[in-house]
């Protein structure tokens, strides 16, 4: 029993902080975003503008929750949330600190990829039950891109394995106590970063939403609470991302011992979901086709290679 | 882990129904998908963890979202959930139905009459599946592929077509 009211508590906890955590990334985005760019951002509500946050919501609790009626609503509803089940989901295997974590399956790395295959689901389904034109170029760019660059994803993190001999999580972050993985594996880190950015679909590959050209892509028609649902969708993705980074590349909850492990790992995390912000701050957009000839002929040979040299040195060494 | 087992063969069985029966084939893509998500659940039920995952990363994660993308390109409305619908007549559906359910009763009849217990079996690691796949079925392994490579060469084969020069005053300088 108390085995089981222990998995709640962490379930809990882990649920309720991750939300919050997705709501204050919206003002630190913005306040960051006007920072690089000689801008205040939001600085009214509240200290430094930190209400925004309450007031977004509460605009978007109060927006008309609109369902058009050419669309297919079933799916239409179901839509937005598949995102932001599929992220929390993945949030399952992360190793927060020795201790606070879910669940250490024996399989993690490759829950996380599962998880992260569906959140297709949620652009596919959005932008064709929409049923219209701009949402439904939104969810073709959309799929072609994340099923794309979760083959890069996938190859990127196959080295890490091949080094730690395990896919459970805990034993890769273990498996840095001496050095991390970032040093020996740094084209796997550029390649899982990249990767990373386009499974998110933040800018500068936002190329499912691009505003310039398809008004908003797949969320055209979305608005309310299941629009918020797709926005804190992404920031999750954010923070899941940096979450990821960090445990397989820079040891996770491991540094000197004057801060506890938690607080590492919260630091590292943040460092990452700065990153992401900074990136969509100063990159533009490529254009689409750019993209998936990016994708498929620069960093699809480059991940078999990195894979092929690292097998070959870890036969030899080991 | 009685109860889960049931819950999740039953969820697989009506999905799978549902597959077969709706008349918008978006709809019924999604019911596979999650036909295909409870079968992964089923595997990890009986302790092979590792081939739930493929499951969900290959099936679910990949190909089911190119058979919507398919779907979705082809533009399909009402018109084709009617015409769907006048083909799923009685008539047509009887004969293969009543073959299925001679199949299903055999079935039933030899998972009965096998006192195997299927669940409960320990966890199996990626370890020795991989161990498994390279050393014992490494011909296997390899000969999938060299298919897939085949597959692969003739993809980028019929993919491949000469560049287009649609301007009027380029055109000479036309790349054949």
């Amino acid at each position: 029993m108390n085995e089981i009211l222990r998995y709640v508590l962490m379930i809990v906890i882990v649920l309720f902080t991750l939300t919050t955590t997705a709501a204050w990334l919206i003002w630190l985005e913005r306040r960051m975003l006007a920072l690089w760019q000689d801008r205040y951002g939001p600085n009214r509500a509240g200290p430094f503008g930190l209400l925004i946050v309450a007031a977004d919501t509460i605009k978007l609790f109060f927006k008309e929750d609109w369902i058009p009626p050419f669309a297919d609503k079933f799916i239409f509803v179901i839509a937005p949330t598949i995102v932001a089940a599929a992220v929390l989901m993945s949030f399952v295997i992360v190793p927060f600190a020795p201790g606070i974590l879910i669940s250490d399956l024996n399989v993690g790395l490759l829950f996380f990829l599962a998880m992260a295959s569906l959140g297709v689901y949620s652009i596919v389904l959005g932008g064709w039950a929409s049923n219209n034109k701009y949402s439904l170029l939104g969810a073709l760019r959309g799929a072609s891109q994340m099923i794309s660059y979760e083959v890069f994803m996938g190859l990127s993190l196959m080295g890490v394995v091949m080094l730690s001999g395990s896919f459970r999580l805990t034993d890769i972050v273990l498996a840095q106590k001496e050095y991390w993985f970032v040093f020996t594996q740094p084209v796997g880190f550029v390649l899982f970063l990249i990767a990373g950015i386009a499974e998110t679909h933040r800018l500068p590959f936002d190329i499912p939403e691009a505003e310039s050209e398809l008004v908003a892509g797949f969320h055209s028609e979305y608005s309310g609470m299941k629009f918020g649902m797709f926005f804190i969708g992404e920031y999750l993705g954010i923070t899941l991302v940096s979450a990821m980074v960090v445990t397989v590349f820079f040891g996770g909850w491991l540094g000197p011992s004057f801060l506890p492990p938690l607080v590492w790992f919260i630091l590292k995390t943040f460092v990452f979901i700065l990153l992401f912000i900074l990136l969509r701050a100063s990159l533009p957009r490529p254009r689409y086709d750019q993209l998936m000839e990016y994708g498929w002929k620069i960093i699809l040979p480059i991940a078999l290679l990195n894979l092929l040299v690292t097998g070959a040195i870890a036969l030899l060494i080991y | 882990m009685d109860i889960a087992f049931y819950i999740t063969a039953a969820v697989t069985l009506i999905s799978t129904g549902m597959v077969i029966t709706r008349h918008n084939p978006v709809h019924a893509l999604l019911y596979l998908v999650i036909s295909l998500l409870s079968l992964a659940m089923i595997f990890f039920l009986l302790g092979a963890a590792f081939a739930a995952l493929l499951e969900i990363i290959i099936y679910a994660g990949a190909i089911m979202v190119l058979f919507i993308f398919v779907i979705m390109l082809l533009n399909l409305g009402e018109e084709t959930a009617a015409q769907e619908k006048k083909w799923l007549k009685t008539r047509i559906w009887i004969g293969p139905a009543i073959m299925a359910g001679v199949l299903l009763f055999e079935l039933c009849y030899l998972i009965s009459s096998s006192d195997a217990v299927l669940y409960d079996q320990p966890n199996v690691g990626p370890r020795p599946v991989a161990l498994a796949l390279f050393r014992e079925y490494l011909i296997g392994v390899e000969l999938a592929a060299m298919l897939l490579m085949a597959a692969m060469v003739g993809a980028a084969h019929i993919g491949r077509h000469k560049k287009m020069v649609l301007h009027r005053f380029l055109k000479e300088k036309e790349i054949q």
